[in-house]
C-alpha cells in the first residue's frame, strides 16, 4: 500500500549479481547459494524468504560483507562490497548483539562513535532522538540485561537506524520473540519505515511475516539457494493478514517454496506438514 | 497404577477423557489501590544480604577457634594465641617496621604484576589476530605454565644479580601465563554475533580488541587477574623466604624468615597475618569493587 510507483526503473540501489557463496567445513566445501541475482531499489522492503538451509542468512551476511562471494559481485550504489562496514548496518536475531557493558544510550551511540561519523555530543543527540522514535527514551540509561527481548531488538534497530545506513539488513530479527511481541515489532518497523523510508533487506522463514513486512519478496529454494521467484507484496499489511487473497498469496508462496504439484487442493493439514519436515 | 480409579466404569477400558464444556465469563478488573506490589525484606534478611557481615562472621569464628586451640595447646613457641599475634601485629605496625616491609614487598610485587599484565595482553592480542600468535601462546603456556617460579629464581639470580630485577623476573613469570591463558579463553568465548556487530561498526585491529574483545572477555580477564595476584604474592613471599633480602632491605618474607630464626613465633604469625590481611584488603577493596562497577553491573556475572 505505501509503495510509490517507480518512475521508469531507476538504477538499482543494491545489486546482487550472480552471487555464489560457499562455506568451508573441515571435510568439504559446501555451496550455500548458487548464482543469485536480485535487485533492491531505494526504499524497498525486500524480503529474502526460504526454508532453513536455503542460504538466505548467508546471503545477508555476504551483503553485510562478512562473507566474500566465490562468484559474482554485490554492489551498493555501483560500488562493490568489500568487507563489513557501517553503511550496511545489521540487526541480528540473537539478543547478544548488544554489548552488555554499555547502556542503551551508549549502545546506540557506539557505532556512530566507532565509525567516527559523529562527535560525542552529536551522537548523543541523535541516539536520544532515535530512542525516542522506538519508544525507549525512558530506558536510555539502563543496561541491556535489564531489558526484555523485544526491547533489546528495539535497541538493535535504533542503533542501526541512528547510523542512517544505506541499507538496513535484518537477519530474522523477530524470530526469537514471542508471537505477540513479534506482531507489535512488525507494526513498529512498518511505522518507522513509513516515517524514515530506509532501504531494508529482511530475512525470514515465515511466509506471513514476509507478506506483512515486505513490498517485494525473493523466494529462495534450498540446497543450494537459488532464486525461485520474486513476488510483489506491497498490497499486504498487518490488517490484511486474515483476508482471503492474503491467504491465497501465502498458499501460492507455500507451493512455490515446497515444489508441490500446482495448487489445486485446498489446504489440508497433512500435506502442509510433510514438506516442512523434508525441508528441515 | 496399582489402584484403579474407582469412578471409572469397568465397561470403558482406559476411556479417553472428555472435559465438560463450562460457561464463559468476562470480568472488568478494577485497580488495586491498597495493594503495594513490592515489599521491603525484613531487616535481618537484608543485613544477611551484606557480604561484609557474612564474611566478618566467618573471620570472627576462625579467630575464636584459633584462640581456643592455642590456649589448649599452651605453647607460645609452636602456636601463639590470636591475642598475642594481634599484639605483635599492632606493635609491628605501630613501630613502622611491618609497614615498611610490606611497602617494600608491594612495590616489587606491583612492578612484576603490571609488567606481567602488559605482556599477557600483548601475547593474547597477537594470539587472537594471527594463527602464528595462537600457536606461540599455546606452545609457550604449555611449556612455562607448569614451571614453578621459585625453580627459575636461581637462574634469574645468575642473569639479573641479587637485586629487584630477578624478583621482578620471576613475578612476571608467575603472572604472565595464567593471565594469558584466562584472557585468551575469555576472548574465545566472545559470542560470534557480538564480534560481527563490532566488525559491522567498522572496528578493526587494536580498536576491535580494546572496544569489543576486552570488555566482552572481562569476567575471564578479572578472574585471571585474581589468580595472577595470588600467584605473585606466593612467589614473592616464597622467594624472600628462600633467598632472603634482595637488595639490603628485605620485604615481608624476609621479616618472617628472620623472626623464625630468632624464634619470635608471634612475629612470624604477625607477618603471615599481614600477608593475609593485605590479600583480603585487595580482594574486598580492589577486585570486588572492580567487579561491582563492571561485570556485575553489566549483568554478565552474578
Amino acid at each position: 500500500m505505501p509503495d510509490t510507483p517507480r518512475p521508469a526503473q531507476p538504477a538499482p540501489w543494491l545489486q546482487i549479481d550472480g552471487v555464489s557463496l560457499e562455506y568451508r567445513s573441515p571435510q568439504r566445501v559446501v555451496r550455500a547459494t548458487h548464482q543469485i541475482s536480485l535487485d533492491v531499489h531505494q526504499g524497498d522492503r525486500f524480503v529474502l524468504l526460504g526454508a532453513s538451509g536455503c542460504g538466505k542468512s548467508t546471503l545477508l551476511k555476504a551483503i553485510a560483507g562478512f562473507i566474500t562471494p566465490t562468484e559474482g559481485e554485490i554492489r551498493l550504489q555501483g560500488q562493490p562490497v568489500r568487507g563489513p562496514g557501517p553503511d550496511r548496518m545489521v540487526v541480528f536475531q540473537e539478543f547478544d548483539q548488544l554489548p552488555p557493558w554499555k547502556t542503551v544510550l551508549a549502545n546506540v551511540m557506539f557505532p556512530l562513535l566507532a565509525s567516527r561519523r559523529l562527535g560525542k555530543a552529536e551522537a548523543r543527540e541523535r541516539a536520544l532522538d532515535v530512542l525516542d522514535k522506538v519508544g525507549l527514551a525512558s530506558f536510555a540509561h539502563v543496561y541491556p540485561h535489564q531489558l526484555s527481548g523485544g526491547m533489546k531488538q528495539r535497541v538493535a534497530i535504533a542503533r542501526a537506524l541512528a547510523m542512517q545506513p544505506q541499507v538496513l539488513l535484518m537477519d530474522e530479527p523477530f524470530a526469537a520473540l514471542d508471537a505477540l511481541t513479534r506482531r507489535k515489532m512488525q507494526e513498529e518497523l512498518l511505522a518507522l519505515w513509513d516515517a524514515l523510508r530506509f532501504t531494508l533487506v529482511f530475512v525470514t522463514h515465515s511466509i506471513e511475516e514476509a507478506l506483512v513486512v515486505g513490498n517485494r519478496i525473493g523466494l529462495l529454494s534450498p540446497h543450494p539457494g537459488r532464486v525461485r521467484a520474486e513476488i510483489n507484496s506491497h498490497a499486504w499489511d498487518l490488517h490484511s493478514a486474515g483476508s482471503p487473497d492474503f491467504q491465497a498469496a501465502a498458499q501460492r508462496i507455500h507451493h512455490l517454496l515446497f515444489e508441490e504439484a500446482p495448487a489445486e487442493s485446498p489446504p489440508t493439514p497433512a500435506p502442509q506438514l510433510a514438506p516442512w519436515k523434508n525441508a528441515a | 497404577m496399582s489402584t484403579p480409579p474407582t469412578s471409572l466404569p469397568a465397561s470403558l477400558p482406559a476411556s479417553l477423557p472428555t472435559p465438560p464444556v463450562r460457561p464463559e465469563y468476562e470480568r472488568t478488573l478494577p485497580p488495586l489501590p491498597g495493594l503495594s506490589l513490592a515489599r521491603p525484606l525484613p531487616l535481618a534478611a537484608r543485613a544477611w544480604q551484606q557480604p561484609g557481615l557474612r564474611r566478618g562472621l566467618i573471620l570472627l569464628l576462625l579467630a575464636v577457634l584459633w584462640e581456643l586451640l592455642a590456649r589448649w595447646q599452651d605453647n607460645d613457641l609452636l602456636l601463639p594465641t590470636f591475642g598475642a599475634t594481634a599484639r605483635a601485629l599492632v606493635e609491628g605496625l605501630l613501630s613502622g617496621e611491618l609497614l615498611q616491609r610490606a611497602q617494600l614487598s608491594l612495590a616489587v610485587l606491583l612492578k612484576g604484576y603490571l609488567a606481567g599484565m602488559a605482556l599477557a595482553l600483548g601475547l593474547t592480542t597477537l594470539a587472537v589476530s594471527t594463527q602464528f600468535g595462537r600457536d606461540l601462546l599455546a606452545t609457550l603456556t604449555a611449556m612455562f605454565n607448569p614451571l614453578p617460579a621459585i625453580a627459575l629464581l636461581p637462574l634469574a639470580l645468575l642473569w639479573f644479580g641479587l637485586g629487584q630485577g630477578s624478583l621482578v623476573f620471576v613475578l612476571i613469570h608467575s603472572v604472565l601465563w595464567p593471565l594469558a591463558l584466562n584472557t585468551y579463553a575469555g576472548f574465545q568465548a566472545v559470542p560470534e554475533t557480538l564480534r560481527m556487530a563490532g566488525r559491522n561498526y567498522g572496528l578493526t585491529g587494536i580498536r576491535y580488541v580494546v572496544q569489543i574483545l576486552i570488555p566482552a572477555a572481562l569476567p575471564a580477564i578479572l578472574s585471571g587477574l585474581k589468580i595472577g595476584w595470588a600467584f605473585a604474592w606466593r612467589t614473592l613471599i616464597a622467594a624472600e623466604l628462600v633467598f632472603g633480602a634482595t637488595s639490603g632491605k628485605g620485604g615481608l618474607g624476609w621479616y618472617i624468615f628472620q623472626n623464625r630464626n630468632e624464634l619470635y613465633t608471634d612475629k612470624v604469625f604477625a607477618g603471615l597475618a599481614l600477608v593475609i590481611v593485605i590479600g583480603l584488603l585487595v580482594e574486598s577493596l580492589v577486585f570486588s569493587n572492580l567487579e561491582r562497577v563492571t561485570v556485575r553491573r553489566w549483568g554478565v556475572q552474578r
